[in-house]
């Protein structure tokens, strides 16, 4: 139970506290492109936690059982960039094939995710700090749901700036990225609310 | 765009990528690393650096290999030479710069998906052969460390009061700026003000840009006016 309890506070760190976006600053190329719109954003989120979950259960176990018994740790960024671009070319091709109406709201953004920072940047961190497989499933899902999160909150803030009076030259990434600012500083004030 | 990009001289092609085209103030690309290593000058510095060696080393090798590449899986084979440098890189740097590759951490392997390195890869060194290639990337490489380097300048004035050399790179002196140490915001040290900081630059670019677009209308508009009062006076 007590396990349980750790895996779950995990998730809610990654979500709330140590936000991908917000405060680890993996991802922000999607979070400023792909959240002009509501639909577009939740697509996207969804994809992201599809692959962030996936290649982090193949990536953990190719470190640990290949990379370290072959003794070519340096070798972990290759092997990840090339999982996680061949994963998302495959899931691309399975959801193709078995769910076209799924693909049609997530197939734009599958290609995208192969340079999304926090795809890698998961995997990386896992490896590099050590982490054992319940915790690195446990980081990749809390940093996956916070990027949902994110993109959803900042979706709907965006859509109201695009009709609010903003100075000509604030308008567009500056009052984006100033309202992205106010919503780092705003999940600041999570930060206290579980002690690890 | 020019049509002819083999003929285009060095000159304009390692400025278009340094300023008309600088690719985090113009294009808002690779914005990760911009906000994550720009705590301090230093360490963007430091980032620009490794960045640039990236980026020149990669446009060179894919200009080399720009023929023999089959276009139908050039993005993997781009993915794995810019990896390969990340590599060495990283290595590298964890061993001379010790250091830099702490405060950096994993930003370093995260180059690799950098849009700018794949973005430069894809559109400049799988056309242009190894000598314009190299101008691309260092023209590039040079403007993205600038532009980290002055978020980085703004975040580590206002959010310490000074600006200290030496700690990060090793093989600089030491040097400590102190002006205002006392009166720091330390609000721009946090993540917020990293996009405080982002957002107000690009508005001020933005800024200067409408200006000089609004003198070039207003320009216009008097030469006509002029062309019409002296048609006037003539006629």
């Amino acid at each position: 139970m007590n396990s349980l309890l750790v895996f779950i506070l995990a998730i809610i760190n990654g979500m709330l506290i140590d936000n991908v976006i917000l405060s680890r600053f993996y991802g922000i190329c999607p979070f400023l492109g792909v959240s002009k719109k509501t639909n577009s954003a939740l697509g996207m989120g969804v994809a992201v936690i599809f692959v962030i979950v996936l290649a982090t259960i193949i990536t953990w176990p190719i470190y640990n059982f290949i990379l370290v018994k072959a003794n070519i740790q340096y070798l972990d960024t290759i092997v990840y960039i090339l999982v996680i671009a061949s994963l998302v070319q495959f899931v691309e091709m399975f959801i193709k094939k078995y769910s076209p109406s799924l693909y049609k709201s997530l197939g734009v953004y599958l290609p995208l995710i192969t340079t999304n920072c926090a795809v890698l940047g998961v995997a990386q961190g896992n490896t590099d700090q050590g982490l054992s497989f319940i915790d690195s499933l446990a980081n990749a899902l809390g940093t996956s749901f916070g990027f949902l999160v994110v993109i959803f909150i900042f979706s709907c803030i965006r859509y109201r700036l695009e009709t609010a009076n903003t100075p000509k030259c604030l308008k567009g990434f500056p009052i984006a990225l100033i309202t992205a600012a106010l919503m780092s500083l705003a999940f600041l004030g999570l930060s206290g609310i579980i002690e690890i | 765009m020019n049509n002819n990009p083999q003929k285009t001289n060095k000159k304009e092609i390692f400025f278009k990528g340094l300023l008309k085209e600088n690719p985090l103030f113009i294009t808002l690309l690779g914005t990760c690393p911009a906000l994550a290593t720009t705590t301090s000058v230093e360490s963007a510095l430091g980032m620009g650096i490794l960045f640039m060696f990236v980026l020149i080393g990669s446009n060179i090798v894919i200009s080399l290999l720009r023929k023999i590449i089959p276009s139908q899986v050039k993005i993997p084979c781009y993915i794995v030479i810019i990896a390969t440098f990340v590599t060495i890189v990283k290595m590298l740097s964890e061993a001379f710069l010790p250091e830099l590759y702490q405060t950096l951490g994993v930003f370093i392997s995260l180059i690799v998906v950098n849009c700018i390195v794949l973005g430069r890869a894809e559109a400049f060194a799988s056309k242009n052969n190894v000598i314009n290639s190299f101008f691309d990337g260092l023209g590039n490489g040079i403007g993205y460390t600038m532009a980290i380097v002055i978020i980085a300048f703004f975040r580590e004035l206002l959010g310490t009061g000074a600006i200290t050399f030496g700690v990060v790179l090793e093989f600089l002196p030491y040097i400590e700026i102190n002006l205002f140490k006392d009166y720091a915001i330390s609000l721009f040290t946090m993540p917020a003000g990293a996009f405080i900081v982002l957002g107000i630059v690009l508005a001020f670019i933005a800024c200067y840009k409408n200006r000089q677009e609004e003198v070039k209308v207003f320009t216009e508009k008097k030469a006509k006016l002029d062309a019409m009062r002296q048609a006037v006076k003539e006629g």
